[in-house]
């Protein structure tokens, strides 16, 4: 953008110079800032407000007295777990939180990559026909995909189970009762560490989410694919490279500028995925699929601790800084080494 | 792709070319790749076949018993019942889809016009403070929608003229959704803005257009697919939305969206919901908007604004 403009010729620029006028500019921009003062900003900061306080259900009367002021008290709870909610541990869900988010990306992207690849294969047939069926998971609602996922995962009438012992149950003519696991429930984790602990729901979350997740990194990767010029390809077949050396010295350079970014946002929605974890396990078993929103939202729907939940909001929002910049400044470092 | 655009003049070159890159493919390579296309077809298809399955299931069974894709003797019992009253509470499929339809007109409605201003002031005008409001706009951005939601309860609940309370109505509930959608919509616009070419604008300016005037013949129009595109994702955001409907909206059944009665029908409300029922449900909510998803899907990949619906 800005070689362009340098270029550009200095009748142009008059015409762009006329119209830098603030006047205009607040014009355009005055009902957006209205608004956002009213319903974003202003709730954002009486937020802040909010967390130094023990605002309950007692002050949502309009005619309510004012909360209490209490300091650090709310953020010292939440630090300490000394919350209502069964089995809250804070260090636990930031951990669950993070790898749930890592995990899935991690996964997603190399999919995405790779179904992107076989249907960029030259002389594959039906191409269209896949990529329509591909896309199918992004058009449906998230809460329907939750909801219909939860059932799935049912331990006596879930689709799962059914399909485990109709096929490997079948082949290896296991006894007809094998496969009844309670995939969302199963109380003992499967891996626990410290305060990393993964239950049997984080898989079914998993499978879930990866189902719905991949098919947009693919949709991402083959748009990158499309932009490899064809000659590219041809040379390094001249060299002698293989699959392996043309993906990497080809195909990767291509890929990454388009799939970072997205890694990035995808890693940001992922971590703040609400429907999956609230609609599939509930946050089950022992609190241990909980997020970091979810918990949120059970302080203010269940609990009623309008105080903690508002101190609760403002610790995510700087994990979510911090997540923010930590991989604006991974993806700048990657970059430069490539370069 | 340019063959599709040159089918017209030499559509015997293109057929050509591709019988020749076919042949380039062995037989077994082929074999091997549609097998793993038809695996993968096989997994993206299996939820969306067992809900439709069980959906149409005659025996009107609380609970399915096995996988049959189209059960004996199917019907669309489930349907009508779902229409007629998905729940214990005497309230139609319609007139949860009319609340439901109400939020996301509001906030697709609201967050498109108000946004659009707003992105183009962002993509084409210099002014002071423009970083720091770039900077407010991505900072909301990126909080989950969920983080608002006790000061924006506690806020709308003191708004209360006689017996209406903000909080407790359509508006109040559509306020909150707007409140995350708005800088989602802003942001996306602004990146399409950026794409259209300046010179259009410079030629109307020339002609002595002014800035409105520029903007209303020359950006508005030639914005209609991401305009398209944002309202949907607006649309979406209120047809689908939970925590804000299911936190403020506390009193009558009648007021309930199509997401807080989905929610009655699983896990641990759902003892006396029939599996089918569930299931007709679900697709009666899923199909408006996955079909004009699909038929948008062109738009939105090539603004690769895709899955930008706030959660």
């Amino acid at each position: 953008m800005t070689a362009i403009t340098a270029a550009a010729p200095t009748p142009r620029r008059s015409f762009w110079r006329r119209s830098q006028n603030a006047r205009t500019a607040y014009m355009f921009l005055f009902p957006a800032l209205i608004v956002m003062a009213v319903i974003t900003f202003y709730p954002l900061v009486f937020q802040i407000w909010m967390s130094f306080t023990d605002y309950g259900l007692k002050n949502l009367r309009a005619t309510a007295p004012a909360p209490n002021y209490v300091g650090l008290a709310n953020y010292g709870r939440i630090l300490d777990n000394n919350i209502v909610i069964p089995n809250f541990d804070f260090v636990r869900i930031l951990v669950f939180n993070l790898f749930w988010a890592f995990s899935n990306v991690v996964i997603h992207v190399v999919l995405g990559v790779i179904v992107a690849l076989i249907l960029n294969t030259k002389g594959l047939r039906l191409k269209r026909f896949y990529r329509a069926i591909f896309i199918l998971p992004v058009v449906i609602p998230q809460i329907i995909v939750a909801t219909v996922w939860r059932n799935m995962f049912d331990p006596t009438h879930g689709a799962i189970n059914f399909l485990l012992q109709g096929t490997i149950g079948v082949l290896f003519k296991l006894p007809p009762d094998t496969f009844n696991m309670d995939w969302l429930n199963q109380p003992n984790p499967i891996i626990a560490f410290g305060p990393f602990i993964l239950p049997l729901a984080y898989f079914a979350l998993l499978t879930a989410n990866v189902w719905l997740g991949w098919p947009l990194n693919s949709v991402v990767a083959t748009g990158a694919l499309q932009s490899v010029p064809n000659d590219l390809y041809e040379a390094a077949e001249m060299d002698g490279a293989g699959f392996w050396e043309k993906f990497k010295t080809v195909t990767l350079p291509y890929l990454r500028p388009a799939m970072l970014p997205y890694a990035i946002y995808g890693f940001v929605i992922t971590f703040n995925l609400f429907y999956l974890s609230y609609f599939m396990s509930g946050g089950g078993p022992f609190g241990q699929t909980e997020l970091l929103v979810t918990t949120a939202y059970r302080l203010v729907n269940e609990q009623q601790l309008y105080g903690v939940a508002a101190a609760f909001a403002v610790f995510e929002f700087f994990i979510l800084l911090a997540i923010t910049l930590v991989t604006n400044r991974l993806a700048k470092a990657t970059a430069q080494f490539d370069a | 792709m340019t063959s599709q655009a040159g089918a017209v003049a030499a559509p015997r070159v293109a057929v050509g070319t591709r019988r020749r890159q076919r042949s380039v493919m062995t037989f077994r390579r082929q074999a091997m790749l549609q097998l793993l296309c038809l695996l993968i077809t096989a997994t993206v298809l299996f939820p969306i076949l067992w809900i439709v399955s069980i959906a149409v299931d005659p025996r009107n069974i609380a609970r399915p018993d096995g996988l049959n894709l189209i059960p004996p003797g199917a019907t669309l019992d489930a349907f009508a019942q779902v229409i007629r009253q998905p729940t214990q509470n005497p309230v139609s499929f319609m007139q949860l889809a009319l609340n439901s339809l109400v939020i996301a007109a509001l906030v697709s409605t609201a967050s498109v016009t108000i946004g659009v201003l707003a992105a183009y002031a962002f993509s084409r005008l210099q002014f002071r403070g423009r970083e720091f409001l770039m900077i407010a706009v991505l900072a909301v951005l990126m909080l989950p929608a969920v983080a608002t939601i006790a000061p924006l309860f506690v806020s709308l609940n003191k708004i209360q003229v006689g017996t209406f309370n903000l909080r407790a109505s359509l508006i109040g509930v559509a306020l909150a959704v707007t409140s995350g959608q708005l800088p989602f919509a802003i942001w996306n616009m602004k990146g399409y803005l950026d794409t259209i070419p300046r010179d259009l604008e410079e030629a109307a300016s020339v002609d002595g257009a002014n800035r409105f005037q520029i903007f209303w013949r020359i950006i508005l129009p030639l914005s209609k697919p991401v305009i398209a595109v944002t309202a949907f994702f607006g649309f979406i955001a209120g047809w689908t939305e939970f925590y804000f409907s299911w936190m403020f909206l506390t009193g009558d059944p009648k007021q309930w969206t199509l997401a807080m009665t989905l929610n009655g029908m699983v896990g641990q409300y759902a003892g006396n919901t029939p599996w089918s029922q569930f299931a007709a449900y679900a697709i009666l909510v899923a199909l408006p908007v996955s079909v004009v998803y699909l038929y948008l899907q062109k738009y939105i990949i090539s603004g690769l604004t895709i899955g930008g619906v706030k959660g």
